[in-house]
């Protein structure tokens, strides 16, 4: 069923929603567009494309605490964290996110489960925000996403035009439309508009230029020639190690585990780490991946080859474009898939 | 080796008991639940999570056998920051652990009543200890036991009493042990472990399991096929930097492979399946 709604009225369905629980959204703050809880002040920013984070902190967020300790002479006692119960709606998430979050699904609900995740995971509702104006970035298309009507999350909207359209795909989609009451107006039948502006948005995608990469190309090839591939030394040459991509990528899912001494006892955390640093993998006895070309081939690999060889030929990208804007040397995602010979066949 | 309603990452609190010197940069620490007995189960070769918190926490194979009901052992070598305070601890300290981790030798399925060969160097006899004490344990289902073990000099052979009073005495047993350079007091052989293996002549009878510095292990592996051993004949176990233990931080994978859930123990003709970055 759709429902919609005037974009005019969106501020009071976006309070009544928050009024129910959590209502996290893309939202400006000093120039920069990022989720973030929704309040009567919020500078809500549903056009925008692309957040600058992806969407993955809601369930794997930057820092977190694992568990406590508490140490008295040579005794230890562990403290378990209190897991959260609220529900809480994640509004307005673009299809190559909400597809990053199966994705991750596969790393984190794998036996054993990691229970922070499983947690924010169970607690959450999605709806994910079609993309009718695409930016000249996105390749979400070659991973088997459809951007225009995405089968991802729990509802999904569109903008068109004066109105937002609404369609609820799951259980937990249907509780939330509930909340909605009278303001979203049930339609008989996919309205006009809609259809219209979805096929005008295909069209715009058709053309965007790294929509048609053939990655065909790299998965037939047998893993060993790609790991020996020259492209991984002309291009880590220009790599900094920054380690932008990993903090920015929807997919990019390493941690470290850390401890922190508060003076009352330890709290033991985990953090985002990245395969770009030399850190990563420095044992007591030395280091597995001496320079930035084996780190460099190391995060592609694992996006374009092994992951795909243990999540049945699923690649770990979902064409969001966040590391083609913010690598500072432009070495990004799309320049290794077509150095690897998946250059546009079209 | 479900988790199914725990959470892996929290975990329990392990009392030491007994703390024993075995080469000067390598001790042996008991390790009691406080309920008395292991902390958990495990299967040998399997490794676990130890922790002081606050200082840090690594992964380290269990060299006791799962046999040993009453306590479980860490040998460990001082060469870091959470190793270094492991050696400044006295017994009555409590650490924490996590596991067990990875899979394990083969004891009940391909290792089953065949030959085994033990090659070791150093530390490496870590998690080899708790096979051998397994097949010691279990003496009738496996065939002969030759055990290799070398190290750099004859005070740093880790478990040289237990091997001495124990091993030599086990049935249809033979220990061979090595330094690598000439000293006044050891009257046994010396030379590097890959050329004492080779100058043994193993039959190719048997299954070997082989730990050590990956130097060793390469040159210990070309001996092993040398003498005609296939790959699919020998075992060997790895390690790499580990933070979660379950194959979800990312960083301890070779190729597809995370060491610390798909190993650590390797058969010598997978790894041929995973690029050389280890």
């Amino acid at each position: 069923m759709i429902y919609q709604i005037k974009t005019e009225k969106l501020p009071q369905l976006l309070e009544r929603l928050a009024a129910a629980q959590e209502l996290c959204l893309p939202v400006e703050h000093k120039g920069q567009v990022d989720f973030a809880s929704w309040t009567p002040k919020a500078k809500v920013r549903l056009d925008v494309c692309n957040t600058a984070r992806s969407a993955k902190d809601f369930f794997f967020p930057q820092g977190e605490r694992l568990v406590s300790f508490r140490m008295e002479g040579r005794q230890i006692q562990v403290e378990a964290p209190q897991m959260e119960e609220n529900p809480f709606v994640i509004f307005g998430a673009r299809p190559c996110d909400v597809r990053s979050f199966q994705l991750l699904d596969r790393v984190f609900l794998s036996d054993p489960v990691d229970r922070y995740y499983e947690n924010r995971r169970r607690r959450a509702t999605i709806v994910t925000a079609a993309c009718l104006e695409p930016e000249e970035t996105c390749f979400c298309g070659n991973f088997g996403i459809d951007p225009v009507r995405p089968q991802l999350g729990d509802v999904v909207i569109w903008t068109a035009g004066d109105t937002l359209y609404w369609e609820s795909l799951t259980e937990k989609g249907e509780a939330l439309t509930a909340q909605g009451g009278e303001l979203l107006e049930a339609l008989s039948e996919e309205p006009e508009a809609l259809t219209q502006a979805q096929d005008g948005a295909r069209a715009i995608h058709e053309r965007l230029p790294f929509g048609h990469l053939n990655l065909q190309a790299i998965s037939s090839r047998d893993w060993r020639e790609v790991f020996e591939d020259p492209i991984w030394e002309k291009l880590s040459k220009s790599c900094l190690g920054c380690g932008s991509c990993t903090y920015v990528c929807p997919t990019c899912q390493c941690y470290d585990i850390r401890d922190f001494d508060t003076g009352h006892g330890v709290e033991r955390y985990r953090c985002w780490d990245s395969c770009m640093y030399s850190s990563f993998t420095q044992m007591a006895h030395g280091n597995p991946r001496t320079t930035q070309k084996e780190r460099f081939r190391q995060r592609f690999m694992h996006k374009l080859v092994y992951f795909p060889q243990n999540e049945e030929g699923l690649f770990s990208c979902v064409g969001c474009g966040r590391c083609l804007n913010k690598c500072p040397v432009s070495t990004h995602m799309v320049k290794v898939i077509q150095e690897l010979g998946g250059k546009q066949d079209v | 080796m479900c988790n199914c309603n725990t959470n892996t990452l929290i975990p329990v609190v392990g009392q030491v008991t007994d703390i024993r010197v075995d080469t000067p940069d390598v001790k042996t620490f008991r390790v009691v639940s406080p309920q008395g007995g292991v902390c958990f189960d495990h299967l040998p070769g399997q490794c676990a999570m130890v922790s002081i918190p606050g200082v840090g926490e690594a992964m380290f194979s269990i060299t006791s056998s799962p046999t040993n009901r009453e306590f479980m052992e860490f040998s460990i070598k001082k060469c870091g920051c959470l190793t270094d305070w492991l050696h400044q601890i006295e017994p009555g300290q409590q650490v924490t652990l996590r596991g067990p981790y990875g899979n394990f030798f083969p004891v009940e399925g391909e290792l089953k009543g065949k030959n085994l060969l033990f090659i070791g160097g150093g530390i490496g006899i870590a998690p080899l200890r708790s096979v051998i004490r397994y097949a010691m344990d279990n003496r009738a289902n496996y065939g002969r036991l030759d055990i290799v073990y070398g190290s750099r000099t004859a005070q740093d052979l880790v478990d040289l009493p237990e091997i001495q009073q124990e091993w030599v005495h086990c049935p249809d047993t033979q220990v061979y042990l090595t330094i690598d350079k000439p000293q006044p007091e050891w009257d046994g052989h010396v030379g590097f472990v890959p050329d004492y293996v080779k100058e043994l002549k193993f039959n190719p009878d048997s299954v070997a399991l082989v730990c050590g510095p990956p130097i060793m292990i390469k040159y210990t592996l070309a001996a092993l096929l040398e003498m005609g051993f296939d790959k699919t004949q020998v075992y060997t176990t790895l390690e790499l930097k580990m933070k979660c233990g379950v194959g979800k931080c990312g960083r301890c994978n070779i190729g597809s492979k995370y060491v610390c859930k798909d190993g650590p123990v390797f058969r010598c003709d997978e790894l041929d399946e995973l690029p050389d970055e280890y």
